[in-house]
């Protein structure tokens, strides 16, 4: 500041010095208890306080307070539509849920229907192949019994006729009557 | 000749003394700094709505160290 | 200080006033260093409240969301301490501040000049707030303003002694107000150019540069915080005026 002074310290050491100014330029006192400078300083500062006063209210406040404003709108606004969407989805949840039971219901009616209809068929068919199957079993024992009665007759002559033709093989005179009755008594033990 | 040496001696010793009063304030300000945080830490949830007081009471206890300062600079320069 | 000799302290040079053109006379109209960084102060209030939000953006800018934490913070300090009813003062007090926090910034450029450091400036703005102040209580108050420095909780004995401490800290706040800004930026750049100054000599000029790194640190902080201080102050004697019972 003082190389930066001392140069014009010549041409302020006329009229424009006054008395806050040395020769050199350089401050005698305080600066800020100079009474010359005063009014410049509080001229320019009225002139900067009113323009920016003026930038302000007319310009710069009015429309930061509207873009606040607009902003808290839209949040407010966006957060009305999202709760909005929120009660939306819950519903529709509780709808699909919904919807989603009573099909469960409707599957287990149908299918409980079917399978009655089934059993009932089934117990028809398994009624009837039960009675055909005694049917068949009864038949089949009666041919038993039949065959072995059969078997059993078949049996009885040839061991009376075998008895005889031994008897006979053997030189004896086979008594029929004696024969048969020894055969048969001989079964029956 | 005496007496403006004197007079320059008294006004250089006077700016010192006054200089003393900016480390006083520095002592006020610290104080009110201690007080604010030890206040602070015991009821942190009070706080914050505290700071404006906190400056303010700075500003006061500061302004008076300024204005020893300022004493010190008029003896300096301006007396 | 002329007759020093090595060591050159010229610590209050810088706060002298100079006309921009010329070598003439300061008149009361002559553009000077005063009146080139005020109006610099207005231009950076310009950019960043006209320019800055000419978007008018609902997604700010950068620029305009920096004057958004301006407008919100001192908007916020208005409606704390002085009510409801001291909105309608907002744009005045958000006018003060603006200016002492750009002048303040601003004047921290080297080589720059500090309009906020002389007595003149910050006693018109004090003044300003005082007298605009006790004005706005008489109008809104009428004489029951007056009640502000009569302590009804008090004895009756101390009441008298206690209004004339009242009146008398109420006439001093526009001294403190203004003197409480000019000195710190004052004491800030002087104590700067004294560091400065010790810089002259090589040995101990690193710790000086250091120093001067370290003040120049704490002058952005109190800058920043004068101008609130000040708004904040202006903000407390508004309420007192709008609601003096308190």
């Amino acid at each position: 500041m003082a190389t930066e002074t001392l140069a014009d310290g010549v041409v302020q050491g006329g009229a424009a010095v006054g008395s806050c100014l040395g020769l050199d330029g350089s401050a005698i006192g305080m600066p800020q208890l100079c009474t010359d400078w005063m009014p410049n300083q509080i001229f320019w500062l009225l002139i900067a306080l009113i323009a920016i006063y003026f930038f302000l209210s007319r310009i710069g406040l009015p429309r930061i307070g509207a873009v606040l404003a607009e902003r808290q709108g839209t949040i407010t606004n966006d957060l009305a539509a999202a709760e909005e969407m929120k009660l939306q989805a819950v519903a529709a949840e509780r709808a699909y849920v919904e919807a989603l039971e009573r099909a469960r219901a409707d599957a287990n009616k149908i299918a409980a229907e079917t399978r009655a209809d089934i059993q009932k068929d089934l117990d028809v068919a398994l009624a009837k192949a039960d009675a055909e199957i005694s049917a068949k079993t009864t038949e089949s024992e009666a041919r038993i019994a039949e065959i072995r009665a059969g078997a059993m007759d078949a049996v009885t002559q040839v061991a009376k006729d075998t008895a005889k033709e031994l008897v006979a093989a053997l030189g004896g005179s086979p008594d029929a009557r004696a024969v048969t009755a020894a055969v048969s008594a001989r079964l029956k033990g | 000749m005496e007496l403006a040496a004197a007079a320059a001696l008294g006004k250089y010793i006077g700016a010192g003394i006054a200089a003393i009063g900016a480390g006083i304030a520095a002592v006020g300000v610290g104080n009110v700094a201690a007080n604010y945080l030890a206040g602070a830490l015991r009821n942190p949830s009070a706080a914050a709505s505290q700071t404006a007081t906190l400056f303010i009471g700075l500003a006061f206890a500061e302004a008076l160290g300024i204005f020893a300062f300022l004493v010190a600079l008029l003896l300096m320069f301006a007396a | 200080m002329a007759e020093e000799t090595g060591l050159v302290f010229h610590p209050m040079d810088q706060f002298i006033v100079k006309p921009l053109f010329g070598d003439g006379p300061v008149m009361w109209y002559t553009p000077t260093n005063a009146t080139l960084w005020m109006l610099l102060a207005v231009v950076c209030v310009v950019a960043l409240f006209v320019l800055g939000t000419r978007g008018r953006a609902v997604i700010p800018t950068r620029l305009q969301s920096v004057a958004e934490v301006f407008y919100g913070f001192i908007y916020k300090m208005v409606e704390d301490v002085t009510g409801h009813d001291g909105v309608k003062y907002f744009p005045w007090i958000m006018t003060l501040f603006l200016f002492i926090f750009f002048s303040n910034m601003l004047a921290l450029i080297p080589t720059a000049f500090a309009p906020t450091s002389h007595i003149a400036v910050t006693a018109v703005l004090g003044f300003g707030v005082f007298i605009a102040v006790t004005v706005i209580g008489f109008v809104k108050n009428g004489a029951s303003f007056l009640g502000m420095f009569w302590m009804k909780e008090a004895p009756l004995f101390l009441r008298p002694i206690i209004a004339v401490i009242e009146v008398i800290s109420y006439f001093v706040r526009p001294v403190s107000h203004s003197i409480r800004l000019a000195g710190n930026i004052t004491a800030g750049h002087a104590v700067v150019k004294v560091f400065a100054a010790f810089a002259g000599i090589a040995l101990i000029a690193p710790v000086s540069i250091l120093a001067i790194t370290a003040i120049y640190a704490l002058e952005v902080l109190v800058a920043v915080i004068q101008a609130y201080v000040f708004t904040i102050l202006t903000c407390v004697y508004l309420k007192d005026a709008l609601h003096p019972a308190h």
